[in-house]
């Protein structure tokens, strides 16, 4: 041994005898744990989301928002499930057959665990279901489930009624419709379809949804939520395909301030920002062009005219008025962020439907518009002495405030005189329900992909959400027809016609159709732009 | 002193319900409910979510309803947040809006009358003006440009901070919130300490002590600040229970898990319980502080110590 080496051993050993020496030591345990923590936290991989609202819960049956359904689409699994590409694919159902009247549905449910083991089976779904419709329950989506035979009946408190939704076994599930409704298996991936963890809810009632005792049957589960600030999700390792599940841990980060949430991104400290600050746009396609998206979304933003109102019983009157939109203009000087101009209720691309029905006068010039505009105004009495007044109402929102005031500058050229009237949200949708509006701004996005889920708001059954209170026979037997009809062709054809019809009536003036837009950091895998917007985080990959 | 305080405690019991008994009414008053949505429901439904809320019934019963819970110490749900009651919401954010907010006001109280005083003894110099000129400026920015000129200063630019976000709550993530929070204060409080700092210096009690041979620091020190300090002090109640009750640009801004964003998104949405549940928070702060602020100028106003 050297000198050198022997004095090292005594300074090793009077050290380790002082106390220095104990503090030195733990810190060296604690420095070694801490860069084998770090290691351990490479190797994770952490998706951090901005999202831009706030869960409302994580009970499927209570949730209502888009912002939430990213969370339960990633930890529960419906009979069908959203794919990459946002299209319906087998999720808890391996495999099902129909009936040849396409009212009977028979699901066999894949053999597989909630995350705490219980095996999922065919009555888990059952009993989701009747949890939904069950008057107490108070779901406020649970009208998306009426198309199963019964569930109307159940969810109005009628005596006797019973959902036609059977456990044949374990695995074997049986539905019955009251309509060959061809969106039934699209449907299924909503979240009002998800099973429920029924041991769970009965031991811990409420609380089940807490993080210490949630159970789900998707990729991730529930460890944190914190109000306001994030929800973190880890992946469930009991899930059936977890192995080709890539992502570790996701964090949803709530942000209703779209300029913060942009920042965040920018600033690396976000992998995904769900909106963006759409007036900087410019500046997101100059600087951010690699991870800007902004895709069709199967949404309409219209003007609904109150057709009960004296003055817009006249069809020119509603025509005339639509026909003065400038829709171009919209699209591309107010908003700018790749809307596209609609000329239809029905965006194209939506599903069971092919190109929508458009409006007969969508190709004449914007001049030529204006003057049938005018004549037709004329025609209907009204003129430079007698000019047309009413008011516009539109929701708090920058976007809604300038669309409004474009389109009162449209109308003034042609002697119209709108003036506008702006509420938040809460006064405006109760005034839109109960009719008490002149014209007002709303917009829809589809709860599934079908024509059906936006042409139901022309139909007189449909009540409140009929804000035009448009009542045409013509229209109401067709979406009948169509709704029994099994030939999907024959069921197209049938709504399309019903949708000629309203284009040419024009209680709705369909301004544009929407666009999802957000910030995708290039490292990301696995993201595909899709109509629906969804983007399950089981299919997404992180690049090192 | 005893018995004033008492008496004090007393008044805020009907004090507190006034404010319950308002602003439930008020509420109730305000067009649009919790359900009224872009999405409207169809009738049956929204028949079943009222009565899941207890919203079916008459106005008064409900009120009944709602005051005898509370005095059971229950706030109920919230509608919007239903996998929280209002109770665990508060408790879930008081924390954080509390800790920034006292922060924020500790910074203010020492930099607004450092700063006050300062301008103070310097009356009409060219640094009274720029101090006193920055407050101005710092009193007239909006909290809603100033967060996010700091978030993209020293987070963005600068990148020494997070932009925003809240992580496990470390400190790092909590400076720029404090000091948006503080900024408006701090000038605030420069600009009431100056002013009355000036008036205390012109006071015959002040040329008495100048008179005595007393020197300036003295002067200053033990006699005039706390004078200057009287018109602070009763501002700061009010300030503190509005800072700790969180602000909702802040929150919004950075991401803090706080309070604050109940006041503006509860009333938005009329979740009819959240509302309340801050009124009654925001309600107790003020009271309890303006209580504390009373104690206070009690030791420090020597005309009302001599009185009581």
């Amino acid at each position: 041994m050297s000198q050198h080496a022997k004095t090292a051993n005594g300074l090793v050993k009077g050290l380790l005898n002082s106390s220095r020496a104990f503090v030195l030591g733990t810190a060296l345990i604690a420095g070694s744990m801490t860069m084998l923590s770090t290691t351990h936290a490479q190797a994770e991989k952490i998706l951090r989301v901005g999202n831009d609202g706030e869960p409302q819960s994580m009970d499927p049956h209570f949730i209502s928002t888009i912002q939430t359904s990213r969370l339960s689409d990633d930890m529960f699994l419906g009979l069908l499930t959203y794919g990459p590409d946002g299209e319906p694919v087998p999720g808890a159902a391996e495999s099902w057959t129909v009936s040849d009247d396409g009212m009977t549905y028979t699901f066999k449910i894949r053999d597989h665990n909630w995350s705490d083991g219980v095996p999922v089976t065919a009555d888990d779904f059952v009993a989701g279901w009747n949890r939904l419709l069950d008057p107490a329950t108070g779901a406020e989506y649970a009208s998306l489930l009426y198309i199963i035979e019964g569930a109307e009946a159940v969810n109005s408190g009628k005596e006797g009624a019973k959902l036609a939704a059977t456990a044949l076994d374990d695995r074997t599930l049986q539905v019955k419709l009251t309509a060959p409704a061809p969106y039934f298996l699209a449907q299924l991936t909503h979240q009002t379809a998800f099973p429920i963890p029924q041991h769970a809810i009965a031991k811990f009632g409420k609380d089940w949804v807490k993080p210490e005792n949630i159970v789900v049957n998707g990729p991730y589960k529930l460890t944190e939520w914190l109000p306001n600030v994030h929800s973190k999700l880890e992946k469930n390792p009991e899930f059936y395909d977890a192995a080709n599940v890539p992502i570790d841990e996701v964090i949803y980060y709530t942000y209703e301030d779209r300029t913060a949430m942009q920042n965040r991104f920018r600033a690396g400290e976000l992998d995904v920002a769900r909106d963006i600050a759409s007036e900087q746009i410019s500046w997101l396609r100059d600087n951010l062009a690699d991870s800007l998206r902004i895709a069709p979304y199967a949404g309409i933003y219209y003007y609904a005219i109150r057709t009960d109102k004296d003055m817009f019983k006249d069809v020119r009157v509603r025509k005339a008025l639509s026909m003065a939109i400038n829709r171009e203009a919209i699209t591309d000087s107010v908003l700018k962020t790749g809307e596209l101009p609609a000329y239809s209720f029905v965006p194209p691309g939506t599903g069971n439907y092919g190109e929508p029905a458009y409006i007969s006068w969508k190709d004449l010039s914007y001049n030529e518009k204006l003057e049938e505009a005018k004549k037709l105004l004329a025609e209907a009495g009204y003129g430079p002495d007698n000019p047309l007044k009413f008011t516009l109402r539109y929701n708090t929102s920058e976007n809604h405030k300038r669309i409004a005031i474009a389109a009162q500058n449209m109308w003034k050229q042609i002697g119209v005189q709108a003036e506008l009237f702006n509420t938040e949200g809460k006064i405006h949708y109760a005034d839109l329900k109960v009719g008490n509006f002149e014209v007002a701004r709303a917009g829809w996005i589809a709860d599934y992909n079908d024509a059906q889920n936006f042409l139901f708001l022309g139909e007189e059954r449909t009540g409140p959400l009929n804000y035009a209170a448009f009542d045409n026979p013509r229209y109401n037997e067709l979406m009948l027809e169509a709704e029994k009809e099994g030939d999907l062709k024959k069921r197209a054809r049938l709504m399309k016609q019903a949708e000629a019809i309203m284009m040419e009536a024009q209680p709705y003036i369909p301004i544009y159709y929407y666009v999802s837009k957000q910030l995708v950091s290039p490292k990301i895998e696995g993201w595909i732009n899709n109509a629906p917007d969804r983007h399950l985080t089981r299919w997404l990959d992180i690049k090192e | 002193m005893l018995s004033y305080a008492i008496r004090r405690l007393m008044i805020a019991i009907p004090t507190l319900f006034i404010v319950i008994t308002v602003a439930f009414f008020m509420m109730r008053i305000a067009p649009g409910g919790p359900f009224d949505q872009e999405r409207a429901l169809p009738p049956e439904i929204e028949k079943n979510i009222k009565a899941a809320y207890d919203l079916d019934k008459p106005l008064l019963e409900q009120y009944t309803i709602y005051i005898g819970k509370i005095l059971r110490g229950d706030f109920g749900p919230s509608i919007k947040i239903r996998d929280f009651s209002v109770a665990e919401l508060i408790m879930a954010g008081a924390p954080a809006s509390m800790q920034l907010g006292l922060s924020a006001i500790f910074l203010a109280l020492i930099f607004g009358v450092g700063f006050g005083t300062y301008a103070a003894l310097r009356q009409n110099s060219a640094v009274d003006f720029a101090v006193m000129g920055v407050a101005m400026v710092g009193i007239a920015i909006p909290n809603f440009v100033m967060a996010p000129l700091l978030s993209l200063v020293f987070g963005l630019y600068l990148s020494i901070l997070p932009t925003a976000g809240w992580g496990d709550g470390e400190i790092q993530y909590k400076i720029l919130p404090i000091i948006a929070l503080a900024l408006p204060q701090v000038a605030y409080i420069a600009r009431l300490t100056r002013g009355s700092m000036v008036e205390v210096l012109h006071s015959n009690y002040i040329r008495t002590a100048r008179a005595k041979g007393l020197r300036e620091k003295l002067v200053v020190n033990r006699h005039a600040i706390r004078g200057a300090l009287l018109p602070v002090v009763s501002y700061l109640g009010p300030a503190t229970a509005a800072v700790m009750t969180g602000s909702v640009v802040i929150e919004t801004i950075f991401g803090v898990p706080g309070i604050g964003t109940y006041f503006v998104k509860a009333a938005l949405n009329r979740d009819y319980p959240l509302v309340m549940g801050v009124v009654i928070v925001y309600a107790v702060m003020i009271i309890l502080l303006n209580f504390l602020v009373d104690m206070v100028y009690g030791l420090l106003d020597p005309k009302l110590k001599s009185r009581s």
